[in-house]
């Protein structure tokens, strides 16, 4: 009993022992230790003066950024035409219908318990798209058309992301299927769609489909700039999400297969009743790998002259009335795509374990 | 450098083939009206050219040519949609018919007029190429500056002027490359060249993004031409006279002395050229193929040369650029438009 009630050596319990144990283990961990908090203590504070204490967030006009930090009035003043770009300011409710929408769909989808979340995500690939096709460019229904040449900012980011996801997705099934495929034409031209799209660079499928493309098409025929470049986008990213769920199906032991066919599953039964759900939920990091690096991709899209959210901000700090607001302009670029990015990648972890069914090892 | 030049000769070519046979039977000028606006390329973001401002409107004295045009059609400088084009896209863009005019800051030469199946409407504003300097290296005239280290942008023609000038001289320099004009000005802001070159126009804005502005100057040397203007597609010679004619008018206000504040007084002027100018006598417009009044909507609306000139690149504006060669012929400058008559 008197042993039970003692209380164990002071040394291995509390900060200190804890400090000990992880940061003075050794003399180089010590001095680690050391170096590293010097770091942390001479760059955070001067940069947290920047962002936050000395920065300038009141005033309208580039005189009122008097303080030594940031100049954040930039961002704010300019907060409208990052987002919508030159999308007019009364049918601006339209965009903001579609981000509500977006964030109902898709926000939920963090929360474990939120009732009917999966009809939410799945309105999120069906509903939200066919009523953004139809509420964004105008043009029906009595809504004023507004031309795509006048999209910009964020939401032209998003838009080029988000169709390039959705699409890029069953595209690449189909032809990691027909790359697997016993067929020989089949196979071969899905080889071929891969092979050429993966080895040409998505600068290179821009120019094309911006530049050289155009010079090709019969007169009058003429389809948006910003149709060509989701096009080029879409198949260029198809391409690599092709191989990356073949990587999957090649996971998929060659029983499972037989399995399935000794059931007697028809070939479209057989894979997407066995072998595609085992096999994308295998793939879930390539895929989201693949969707972040899409989403950062859309920014090249600025070389041909489409205003996405860095092509707005880079259109802007050059103008000669704010003094070296680069800095500025850039972090909120980084910011909103560090939030989008981020939120993709833990949704993917989320799906992870929710979909763990035992079998890693 | 040699086979980089073949290159852009082949490639012209090949475009200009591609171009001509494209046979723009329909006129500009109808298609224009039809579609009830005017589509005009521009930069994607040139301070006092081509600029979107604070509520994501464009301003600047290219996005005011378009404008004018636009009033001249329709009597309305709204009746305008720009598209923002790269430097590689431009000329592609307007050959295929994406767009009816381009003004996107671009340098009149023979090459892109003979070969490239276009057109250049005029000149509204002459630029040339300088030097902003460190006043530490205490040098007054370029011809001083052998041996220096230069921050120029990268694929510009400001890299071959440079060095065409360098080689004239019998100078050597020393060229850090940089890929935008942003980075040009950090790289010379923390002191890794002397010098810096871009177009004259651009460099008093430059000056004032540097911490400490007064520690730089512009040498007064200019060392080469960039007429830069609008331009049409080749083989529709009434749009391309409507674009010319516009600036021209433009030009002509200005020696007249009509501004958009007094130009419905001058409806009632008794000079000829004033008349003739604001469609109130002579058939000026029907020439053009548009109303007698188009002189009148485009001074109405968009104002004289001096006044787009004033609000977007002058003195009271932040790139603060007196009118030097940009000025009148009657005022020292060589600005001279043919007559409306």
């Amino acid at each position: 009993m008197a042993e039970s009630t003692m209380k164990p050596p002071r040394k291995t319990l509390g900060p200190i022992a804890w400090m000990r144990q992880h940061l003075f283990s050794t003399w180089y961990n010590s001095l680690l230790t050391l170096l590293v908090g010097y770091l942390i203590v001479t760059s955070v504070g001067p940069l947290l003066n920047w962002v936050f204490l000395d920065a300038n967030f009141k005033g309208s006009e580039p005189g009122d950024c008097t303080g030594a930090g940031a100049c954040w009035l930039f961002v704010s003043q300019r907060l409208n035409f990052f987002i919508y770009g030159f999308y007019p300011d009364e049918l601006q409710w339209r965009v903001d219908v579609m981000f509500l929408l977006l964030a109902v769909a898709f926000v939920p989808q963090f929360i474990e318990r939120f009732p009917g979340r999966k009809w939410l995500g799945l309105f999120g690939i069906t509903g939200l798209p066919i009523i953004g096709y139809f509420l964004v460019p105008g043009g029906l229904l009595g809504l004023e058309p507004v031309e795509t040449t006048k999209w910009g900012g964020l939401m032209l980011t998003l838009i080029l992301a988000y169709i390039g996801i959705l699409a890029s997705l069953p595209i690449g099934i189909l032809l990691a299927l027909g790359r697997r495929s016993d067929m020989p034409i089949i196979r071969g031209l899905c080889v071929v769609f891969i092979e050429v799209w993966r080895a040409v660079p998505l600068i290179t499928v821009l120019f094309m489909a911006s530049v050289m493309l155009p010079l090709f098409l019969p007169e009058g025929m003429n389809f948006e700039k910003l149709l060509r470049a989701l096009i080029g986008i879409t198949l260029w990213q198809s391409a690599y999400m092709a191989e990356v769920i073949r990587g999957g199906l090649q996971a998929i032991p060659r029983g499972q297969y037989e399995a399935a066919s000794a059931l007697g599953l028809g070939y479209w039964k057989k894979m997407g009743l066995i072998i595609l759900p085992q096999a994308l939920k295998l793939v879930i990091p390539g895929i989201v790998n693949t969707f972040i690096s899409l989403f950062k991709d859309t920014t090249l899209v600025l070389i041909i002259g489409l205003f996405d959210v860095l092509g707005t901000v880079q259109s802007t700090v050059t103008d000669p009335a704010w003094q070296n607001v680069a800095v500025e302009g850039y972090v909120f670029v980084a910011f909103c795509f560090w939030i989008f990015c981020f939120g993709i990648s833990r949704y993917s972890q989320n799906l992870e374990r929710k979909l763990d069914t035992g079998h890693k090892t | 450098m040699f086979k980089a030049r073949s290159f852009a000769a082949g490639a012209a070519l090949v475009i200009s083939t591609l171009a001509s046979s494209h046979a723009f039977a329909a006129s500009t000028l109808d298609a224009v009206k039809e579609k009830g606006h005017l589509q005009c390329g521009v930069t994607n973001g040139l301070p006092g050219f081509s600029q979107p401002d604070q509520d994501g409107n464009w301003t600047g004295i290219d996005v005011d040519t378009c404008r004018a045009v636009a009033a001249a059609v329709f009597g309305d400088a709204k009746a305008v949609e720009f598209t923002p084009l790269t430097a590689k896209e431009r000329f592609t863009a307007l050959q295929s018919g994406e767009i009816d005019m381009l003004s996107r800051n671009t340098t009149w030469t023979l090459t892109r007029d003979a070969s490239l199946g276009l057109n250049f409407a005029g000149v509204n504003y002459y630029d040339g190429q300088g030097f902003l300097i460190n006043k530490g290296i205490g040098v007054d005239d370029a011809t001083q500056l052998s041996g220096a280290t230069i921050c120029i942008q990268s694929g510009t023609t400001t890299e071959l002027n440079l060095s065409d000038y360098f080689r004239a001289k019998g100078m050597d320099f020393k060229p850090i490359v940089f890929d935008t004009s942003e980075q040009t000005v950090q790289g010379f802001s923390a002191g890794r060249c002397d010098v810096l070159t871009s177009d004259r126009s651009q460099l008093a804005a430059l000056r004032s993004k540097l911490a400490d502005p007064d520690s730089a100057k512009i040498l007064p040397n200019t060392i080469s031409k960039e007429p830069l203007g609008p331009v049409v597609r080749q083989g529709d010679d009434q749009w391309f006279n409507i674009v010319k004619w516009v600036l021209s008018v433009q030009i002509n206000a200005e020696e007249l002395g009509v501004t958009s504040a007094n130009v419905d007084d001058m409806l009632k002027s008794d000079n000829p050229s004033i008349q003739r100018l604001l469609g109130t006598d002579g058939d000026m417009g029907s020439k053009l193929g548009l109303q007698e009044d188009f002189g009148y909507e485009v001074i109405k609306n968009v104002g004289n040369y001096g006044e787009m000139y004033a609000r977007n690149v002058g003195p009271d504006t932040p790139l603060g650029l007196d009118r030097g060669i940009n000025a009148l012929w009657t005022d020292g400058g060589i600005l001279y438009a043919p007559p409306v008559r």
